[in-house]
């Protein structure tokens, strides 16, 4: 379960002074769904994400995530909490297996838990070919696989991916696709950010379109559909944020 | 403060360091033939050329002189120099280095000894040049030779002692220990190497584990654990620690072995006598105390070099917020190599304080209360300079700066 209230982020900026890249937002992300955040580049998607992985820690308000303030006890919110980017790259020097390990320690599994998770994931997950591998000599299907296992080693409850296909070929992104789908079958709390539409529609029990750091819309793909009077999601995104963008160039 | 995940990470840092090649060769394989290489190259060097120079028969002018046949036949039967025909140019030939040096004999040289009067001599050389030195040393031990003689022969006309010319004789005696002789030849030369070395060694994980761990991405990967963050910053902390201590301790050992190596060299080499007298003798009483000066030292430097190069967004970036740095580490430890004396004042001054005191310490003095202050304000300033570390960590503009 995660639960924002009123979340807010500002960046100081030299040039352009203060920046809200989250502005006010606020949804409910319930167990056994899927959540999709969906925006143009520098919407405020990946600010967001990461205060709910309390990497970054809201100006003002708060999120709770599985029953923990982000603010008050950020540790035990990222102990509940697997999260999946572009950006989380891995330790080049470290094995697949090594990688995995590391991670489980850090969240606290003892030995023979940790060996039973590693070897449980590995298998689930068709890597044993490669655990004895250096991440840096890994394919890009065989890192993210390694990405998967290492958000999953500590069994979170919350699953949190920030555009985790960008810049995958189709193979791979399927990959994390289906991942994605499973996680939702097994009663997780998914909340995943993207800008392809397609992905979207396939995946999502709500949408919510975040727009400069404010949430302008949220509900099902049907509920978007008959509210905007448009059957594609593309065309109801256009509609949405287009006036937005003509207020900004008219600034 | 977590100790668990502060191993977890240190022995993970640990394990990617030892996989690294470029940490492997900046903090093992550099300390251990650096000063092999350099002891043996330089000291060949030196002895090559030192050689060289002793064995050349330095040619000579001897301008004037005709009616002196007793010090121009003094001179060419010297076999230390080769008297050489004179020419008219004479001064452009010392110039260029044909000729090492030119006697001038004054005319009458001769009648003024026997009638003895008072007369000069001059040896024109050619100043800071080593082999005109050589020449001009040959030279004046000839000539001074021939004077003995001549006043030998004076006092004994006179029927007077040896002693009415010479009535004393000076002579000086060491009575420093030779492990303080070798020490205060050397002291400076090991306090700054065992200063610089803690830093360049420390250099290139601290930022590998800050701007590195940015650069490849795994900064967010590892900010998403639940580890604190002060868990991380001590963890990476200790690896970066560790590497200086390593690489201070690998140095200090190959230097003390090349030393030693070069020193049983030559003395088997008589050219190389005055380099055995400086054979430096250090106990290992002195080596743990230097190790304990410079344990503040290092996490000064770890701290430091992690907070500075966490600011910057890649490897390449930090390179250059480090290396002014290395300048303004390497001037105070170079200047306790001047004769400086410990001062209370100066032993708050970081750096230099420790760099001085390792002088001291390997002569074997030692003084307590400037250790103590030393020992104490270096830690306050490691302590600051960590504090500094963890909360650069803290902060989000420094973690994400794009």
């Amino acid at each position: 379960m995660i639960e924002t209230r009123g979340l807010v982020k500002t960046f100081k900026d030299k040039k352009r002074g203060e920046i809200r890249a989250v502005d006010n937002v606020s949804f409910v992300c319930k167990p056994g769904e899927i959540y999709g955040l969906l925006g143009a580049n520098g919407a405020g998607k990946t600010t967001t994400l990461r205060m709910l992985a309390t990497i970054l820690e809201p100006t003002d308000g708060t999120a709770i995530v599985c029953g923990h303030d982000v603010i008050e006890e950020p540790e035990k919110v990222r102990a509940n909490v697997g999260f999946l980017s572009t950006a989380t790259a891995l330790y080049p020097r470290l094995t697949s297996q090594e990688m995995v390990e590391y991670f489980g320690r850090l969240n606290g599994l003892d030995e023979p838990t940790l060996k039973k998770r590693v070897d449980d994931i590995f298998t689930r997950l068709d890597m044993n070919s490669f655990r004895d591998r250096r991440c840096d000599k890994l394919s890009t299907g065989m890192k993210q696989k390694t990405s998967i296992a290492r958000t999953l080693v500590h069994d979170p409850q919350v699953m949190i991916f920030d555009e985790p296909t960008l810049g995958l070929d189709i193979m791979t992104a399927r990959t994390i696709i289906d991942f994605i789908r499973e996680c939702r079958q097994r009663g997780k709390t998914v909340i995943f950010s993207t800008h392809v539409m397609s992905e979207v529609e396939k995946l999502c029990d709500v949408i919510g379109i975040i727009h400069s750091g404010k949430l302008l819309t949220e509900g099902s793909l049907g509920a978007l559909r008959s509210r905007y009077g448009e059957n594609d999601l593309e065309e109801i995104f256009v509609k949405i944020v287009a006036p937005l963008y003509a207020g900004q160039e008219a600034n | 403060m977590n100790l668990r995940n502060i191993g977890i990470v240190y022995r993970k840092e640990l394990r990617e360091a030892l996989r690294d090649r470029r940490t492997l060769i900046s903090s093992l394989l550099v300390p251990l033939l650096l000063f092999p290489l350099l002891t043996a190259g330089i000291g060949a060097a030196i002895s090559a050329l030192l050689g060289e120079a002793k064995k050349e028969v330095p040619a000579v002018m001897i301008l004037g002189g005709e009616d002196s046949p007793g010090i121009l036949a003094e001179l060419r039967g010297s076999d230390k120099i080769k008297v050489v025909p004179t020419t008219k140019n004479w001064k452009d030939e010392v110039i260029n280095k044909e000729i090492r040096a030119a006697i001038e004999i004054p005319p009458g040289f001769q009648d003024d000894v026997v009638h003895q009067k008072f007369a000069t001599l001059f040896i024109h050389n050619y100043e800071g040049d080593m082999k005109s030195a050589i020449a001009t040393g040959n030279v004046q031990k000839s000539l001074e030779e021939y004077r003995d003689r001549i006043v030998h022969g004076n006092l004994a006309a006179k029927n007077l002692p040896e002693t009415a010319f010479k009535p004393f004789e000076i002579k000086e005696h060491n009575v420093a220990p030779p492990e303080k002789v070798g020490g205060a030849a050397f002291g400076g030369v090991i306090g700054y190497m065992v200063i610089l070395l803690c830093l360049t060694g420390s250099m290139y994980p601290a930022m590998d584990l800050t701007a590195g761990e940015k650069e490849r991405g795994t900064m967010e990967t590892i900010l998403s654990s639940p580890i604190a963050r002060v868990d991380l910053v001590f963890g990476k902390f200790f690896l970066v620690l560790t590497t200086a201590l390593v690489t201070a301790a690998l140095s200090v050992t190959s230097m003390g072995v090349s030393f030693a190596v070069l020193g049983h060299l030559h003395a088997f080499d008589t050219a190389g006598a005055d380099a055995a007298q400086l054979q430096l003798h250090i106990g290992i009483y002195t080596v743990l105390s230097i190790f304990i000066m410079v344990l503040p030292v290092a996490v000064l430097f770890s701290a430091g070099l992690m907070t500075v190069s966490l600011f910057a967004k890649s490897y390449k970036e930090a390179q250059s917020y480090v290396s002014p740095l290395m300048i303004i580490v390497i001037i105070p430890a170079v200047a306790a190599m001047l004769p400086i004396d410990l001062t209370a004042k100066l032993a708050l001054v970081p750096i230099l304080n420790a760099s001085l005191l390792c002088k001291e310490l390997v002569t074997g003095t030692y003084h307590w209360n400037f250790i103590a202050i030393i020992f104490f304000s270096t830690c306050v300033y490691a302590a600051a300079a960590l504090f500094l570390a963890v909360k650069m960590f803290q902060r989000e503009d420094v973690l994400f700066r794009s």
